[in-house]
């Protein structure tokens, strides 16, 4: 078995299958934890949990005014290469079949061209963020191996992919299994890390919203 | 014509002038790549050549590679270079049979020790001793064993020869394997393909009478200049694939079009040949050209890839059971996770009331 067939064969599988399995686990996890109840009263003009939660989940996705300058990088910084990754992994004809193959359906497709540059674009942006991670004293002193890891395994699949494009480095068959590979890394770390992000992020803003919404707070 | 006669002599006898001869010359240097003085390098040595003895073993294979070398456009100088060959033994194409078929071969490796080229079509067979194929009652094995001692060098012909081929696709019941695992340290040179381009096996015999030596080879033992870039690198349906224009079916919009079948499963972007550029039948097409995708076949395990209409990012085998194993489990341990701390927040707000009692 060469090395592409192994990462499209038994590591892609394995990979795929922790991933499933570690993201239902701490998804079912936090679900089933006992319901949130606060006997207080609303504050006057709250509104109900429910519309405070998904009031917040939107409304956090910009800062915050107060923040808004002092943040702008990192906001421009992150929609950049989150956009980035998801035409990379939603736009991009290869993926788009890797999807269908697991779902059963598809969508049609950007350009490679395209999907070339918006791949340039994100592993650009991810360099800035990991810059700016490394040169803020701050956001170094918060920072984890976690952290670093995550960010790691979410460049290496854009610039292995870049790589496999454009036939740089290496023969195409071996870059498109160490793409292939990258991703299995990619998938296995997810749900484990702050990667998990990307799912629990909804519930962990709608929770603070319901929580402080009830509390009369503007957010 | 004589062993001992050159090959510029034989083609005066045919009457074949020195200009097409020199043309013969240049093609076979441009379809290796080499450079523009190397053709006349190439003319030198071919007319210099003396004749050489090849001894061809078929084995576990189809005769589809025989086919291919003796289906090349005709009449054609490649056909004088068979001519010029003593094809020593080769039973799908010599004239005697049995005994008679057997002593040749025999005679062959004795006056030429040291001097022949082998050339092999078919994978080996080893299980039980190599006894799913035999030839005069003797094992493929034995036979190949026994040419080689004395050959100067050893060319794979076709996928089954180079890789195992079908014969050697899973299960894999007569335990075939390739000729590199028993050439026992001869020089090696792999022409794959379900069959190889014509091309590339008069070019590279062509190469190695004149120059004496092997042509540069990549990772896998195959000629470069034939096998150094993608079916798909040097397709002319290529320019679809980057508009990200694809065929959704044999028969659709996008099929008649003409636009790139990745979707349907071309392996063209993993398998290296020179389809898209020589083409086949005289150049007229090739798999590609006509409508289909391309099966990979000059690549090692072609047969065994997940299918020849799937897709090349989808994954190989079924991942549905596993994944649905993985989705059970994970959610078992997420319940599981969720009622311990449940448990947890029972006994510590228990334990709490009893403080403040």
């Amino acid at each position: 078995m060469d090395l592409l067939a192994f990462a499209r064969g038994p590591a892609l599988t394995f990979a795929t299958a922790i991933f499933v399995a570690g993201t239902l686990w701490r998804l079912v996890g936090v679900l089933a934890l006992p319901p949130w109840r606060d006997l207080s009263p609303a504050r006057e003009g709250a509104p109900p949990n429910w519309l405070g939660a998904i009031e917040t989940v939107f409304r956090k996705m910009i800062p915050h005014k107060t923040f808004l300058k002092a943040g702008m990088f990192t906001t421009v910084n992150g929609y950049v290469f989150h956009i980035g990754l998801a035409l990379c992994v939603f736009a991009f004809a290869p993926h788009i079949l890797f999807l269908k193959s697991l779902f059963g359906f598809s969508w049609p497709g950007l350009p490679n061209g395209f999907i070339f540059g918006v791949g340039a674009l994100t592993a650009a942006s991810l360099v800035a963020a990991l810059a700016y991670r490394l040169t803020s004293p701050v956001l170094k002193l918060i920072s984890r191996a976690d952290d670093y890891v995550s960010w790691l395994l979410t460049f290496l699949p854009v610039v292995t992919g870049l790589a496999a494009a454009s036939h740089i480095g290496a023969r195409y068959e071996m870059l498109l299994a160490l793409h292939v590979l990258s991703i299995c890394a990619f998938l296995i770390w997810f749900p484990f890390g702050k990667l998990m992000h990307a799912f629990l992020f909804v519930f962990s803003r709608g929770a603070t919203g319901a929580r402080f919404r009830h509390r009369g707070a503007q957010l | 014509m004589r062993h001992d006669e050159t090959l510029a002599a034989e083609m005066q006898r045919r009457g074949v002038s020195r200009r097409a001869f020199l043309k013969y010359a240049s093609y076979v240097a441009s379809l290796m790549a080499l450079p523009p003085s190397a053709a006349e390098a190439l003319a030198e040595g071919l007319a210099a050549a003396r004749r050489q003895s090849v001894i061809w073993l078929s084995f576990q294979e189809c005769t589809g590679c025989t086919e291919s070398i003796t289906r090349s456009h005709s009449p054609t100088l490649e056909n004088l270079m068979f001519d010029f060959i003593s094809l020593d033994y080769h039973h799908t194409l010599m004239a005697v049979s049995g005994q008679a078929a057997e002593q040749a071969r025999l005679e062959a490796m004795a006056a030429n020790k040291g001097k022949y080229i082998v050339v092999v079509d078919g994978s080996v067979p080893t299980k039980d001793g190599g006894v799913y194929s035999t030839i005069a009652g003797i094992s493929n094995l034995k036979m190949l064993e026994e040419t080689l001692r004395d050959a100067f060098a050893v060319v794979a012909v076709g996928s089954c020869a180079c890789f195992g081929g079908i014969p050697a696709a899973k299960p894999n019941p007569t335990g075939a394997v390739a000729i590199s695992e028993l050439a026992g340290g001869k020089p090696l040179i792999n022409i794959s393909g379900c069959p190889p381009i014509p091309e590339a096996m008069t070019g590279v015999l062509s190469y190695v009478l004149s120059f004496g030596k092997l042509p540069e080879l990549d990772h896998l033992g195959r000629p470069k200049a034939f096998f150094g870039e993608t079916i798909h690198d040097r397709c002319y349906r290529r320019p679809y694939y980057e508009r990200g224009l694809f065929a959704d079916g044999f028969d659709d919009h996008g099929a008649r079009q003409g636009y790139c079948l990745y979707k349907l499963g071309c392996k063209g972007p993993v398998t290296y040949n020179a389809c898209a550029t020589l083409k086949w039948n005289g150049g007229v097409s090739f798999p590609i050209q006509s409508g289909h995708g391309c099966l990979g076949c000059s690549e090692p395990d072609f047969w065994d890839q997940g299918g020849f209409y799937r897709p090349l990012p989808t994954p190989l085998g079924a991942m549905g059971p596993a994944l649905a194993g993985a989705a059970v489990a994970g959610a078992a341990l997420g319940v599981g996770a969720a009622l311990a701390a449940r448990s947890h927040q029972k006994t510590y707000l228990a334990a709490s009331e009893k403080e403040k009692d």
